[in-house]
């Protein structure tokens, strides 16, 4: 199998997608001669022409209720929104439009548009270009809220995202856009819900998405060599949350530790937490419920607090280590 | 009385042939010399359609059989009627919390709309949506909606499918004077205009948000004004005249078709009833809801086809005397549907059952 990175994973799934389907179109800022702020969109606008890829001008709430209204009369419009910290410009179309339409007329329209949201912090971009803000989509019935973190699965979930009759966020962590992967060719589909088990171990469960998932891994290999085993979930799907793959880990290690980027209370860890506390997997836990998440604060600039605001590798080692030797 | 200005402006070049060919005769505007009696009956039908259902479902509020809230466009019904009564059935329109009327005018049934007011499965919206998302998709109406503006992009989305799919349908976005202060009404107008999209935005200007005048809330004096900062044409029309309003529309919808981009129509117009059921009308005067009454849409179409000769007194009664059948009917068949059972309130969240 031939390696891609993230971002030319995406590319690929768009242009399968194109390809399959002449009503899929992608639409949004700087997506067609510039090819994307990060570069997802590439040379598609000069494969499928401006009417497919289509630059649109500034003005988020306008294109994402163009691309709410386009799913609704027949088309399968994808919205890339540049950072999806100015999604807080489109939330009415997404969540009072997008969540809601099929409910509201009684089941009797389907809203298949696609949200590609970069997301996260990392890049020294500051407050406004650096947020997680999947848990305030994932609140909302209505919306699928999904955050992969390898290549093949970002393939594999975006095609499967385009393909949903219901509106999909998909979450891209922009530190993820360079890493390489395995990922299959042509067109496949990585099922929007469940979780996979990156890792198996016997000691505790870390659930973890995105970006995540890879400090996860890193902490797993250096503890390891201390005789800790660390089970690895990658969450993929934020709504819905694949809560039998969780509770069955849980039950196998005792332990659960939740860890994201997006700030840590009110976020992701509070669901995963009650869940599992709600489930018959809270008599097998040995230990409390750990979480580490965004800190209190707006992303600072500060390369520094940048660092401190977000878990880090050496933090999450610490923690674990903590957690499994009954010290927390 | 707001100042009215009554323009109907057909741009040079503009008109559609058959209006250009109409025989003119009769002092008759190509509204009635092009429209067939037939047409003009359904027009007149649907306007006390409208009028009718709203009157009876006002009623069952006061009686305590339904619940919530609705916004009533009594004194509306020509601009709702005359935009809607040329479009076809692949046409889109997107609606407004005050949307009975375009619901009707897009053809939707009575029994139906008032299942939905009582919560009823049988309703469009399986009783999920009530008055404020009132729709039947199957006519092209993609919903009545409960944010202000909300349907300002959606409709400009639904024109863009138009595009993309290379069909020759339009789409057609009813709002508010309120709505053209939102943001949603510039970023949308302002990309319907660089894409050239099949789209027509109707504003129906009753003079209010809510409690507050256009005079208190608007920089300019007409929402049509505004059509200048996108590069096209806004028209102002009586909006209690149902002529003048079924005219601009073939203008704009023969130009939106013709793929020559959007139109804004302003109608002036007024609602008589207040914003909402808890409206207790503190900000306007008695005497201007009379002078508006006076005004009233329906009174006015049927003097024009009496006037004309199109109709006699008797063919106007049998109009009457038909919708007040169908909405006895139609209430009727909806206080006996379904109720939901509360088992289903997540059913159709999702197009496939999510855990």
């Amino acid at each position: 199998m031939r390696e891609l990175s993230f971002a030319q994973a995406l590319h690929e799934a768009l242009d399968i997608a194109m390809e399959a389907d002449e009503r899929v179109f992608i639409m949004g800022e700087d997506i067609g001669v510039y090819g994307g702020a990060f570069g997802v969109t590439g040379d598609l606008v000069h494969k499928f022409g401006e009417d497919r890829v289509m630059d649109t001008p500034i003005a988020e709430l306008g294109t994402a209720g163009a691309a709410v209204g386009a799913a609704v009369a027949g088309s399968r419009p994808i919205l890339e929104f540049q950072f999806s910290d100015f999604s807080g410009l489109a939330m009415e179309q997404i969540v009072n439009q997008a969540a809601k339409m099929r409910y509201m007329l009684g089941g009797k329209v389907n809203v298949p548009v696609v949200f590609r949201m970069p997301c996260g912090s990392g890049t020294g971009a500051a407050a406004q270009h650096s947020q997680s803000l999947e848990a305030w989509f994932a609140h909302v019935p209505g919306l699928k809220v999904i955050e992969p973190s390898t290549p093949a699965d970002a393939k594999g979930m975006l095609l499967a995202a385009i393909e949903d009759p219901d509106p999909v966020l998909i979450f891209e962590h922009k530190l993820l856009y360079k890493i390489k992967g395995d990922v299959p060719e042509g067109h496949y589909l990585t099922p929007i819900g469940k979780a996979h088990v990156a890792r198996e171990g016997r000691d505790v469960t870390v659930v973890a998405a995105a970006i995540m998932v890879h400090k996860a891994l890193e902490a797993a290999e250096i503890l390891q060599a201390e005789g800790i085993e660390v089970e690895v979930v990658d969450l993929r799907s934020i709504r819905p949350i694949d809560t039998a793959t969780i509770i069955a880990s849980v039950k196998k290690t005792t332990r659960l530790a939740c860890i994201y980027e997006g700030v840590k209370t009110l976020g992701i860890g509070a669901e995963i937490s009650a869940l599992v506390a709600e489930s018959e997997a809270f008599d097998y836990l040995d230990a409390p419920i750990l979480r580490l998440g965004g800190a209190e604060s707006p992303i600072p600039y500060s390369p520094i607090l940048e660092k401190a605001a977000v878990p880090q590798v050496d933090g999450i080692v610490e923690a674990l280590r903590n957690l499994v030797k009954g010290r927390i | 009385m707001a100042t009215l200005v009554f323009i109907f402006e057909i741009e040079t070049g503009l008109m559609n042939s058959a209006l250009k060919k109409a025989n003119l005769g009769k002092n008759q505007r190509p509204f009635y010399a092009n429209t067939s009696p037939a047409a003009l009956k359904e027009a007149l039908r649907k306007m006390h359609l409208v009028r009718m259902f709203e009157e009876m479902a006002e009623d069952s509020y006061i009686r305590g059989l339904t619940h919530g809230t609705m916004h009533l466009s009594i004194g509306q019904e020509a601009s709702a009627v005359g935009i809607t009564m040329g479009l076809r059935k692949t046409d889109y329109i997107t609606s407004t919390h005050r949307g009975h009327g375009h619901c009707i005018g897009k053809g939707a049934e009575a029994k139906y709309m008032f299942a939905e007011f009582f919560g009823k499965e049988e309703g469009y919206c399986k009783g999920r949506g009530g008055s404020m998302h009132i729709a039947d998709p199957e006519t092209g109406n993609l919903g009545a909606n409960g944010i202000v503006g909300g349907g300002l992009p959606l409709a400009t989305g639904a024109a863009l499918a138009i595009k993309q799919q290379k069909r020759d349908d339009v789409a057609v976005c009813f709002f508010g004077d309120g709505a053209s202060n939102e943001g949603a009404f510039h970023e949308s107008l302002n990309l319907a205009a660089v894409w050239k999209l099949p789209v027509v935005y109707v504003c129906e200007n009753n003079g209010y948000g809510m409690s507050v005048s256009t005079d208190r809330s608007m920089s300019v004096p007409n929402v049509a004004d505004r059509a200048s900062s996108y590069n096209m044409p806004g028209v102002i029309v009586d909006g209690n005249n149902i002529a003048d309003v079924a005219e601009a529309m073939v203008v704009a919808t023969e130009r939106a078709r013709r793929g020559e981009g959007p139109t804004l129509i302003e109608c002036k117009t007024y609602r008589t009833r207040g914003h909402s059921r808890s409206d207790r009308n503190k900000y306007r005067t008695k005497e201007e809801i009379e002078e508006w009454k006076a005004r009233d849409p329906i009174p006015l179409f049927e003097k024009e086809l009496l006037d004309m000769g199109i109709f006699k007194q008797a063919d106007i009664d049998a109009v009457q005397a038909s919708v007040k059948a169908e909405i006895e009917d139609g209430f009727n068949f909806a206080r006996s549907g379904t109720d939901p059972v509360p088992e289903d309130v997540t059913r159709d969240v999702y197009a496939r059952e999510i855990a």
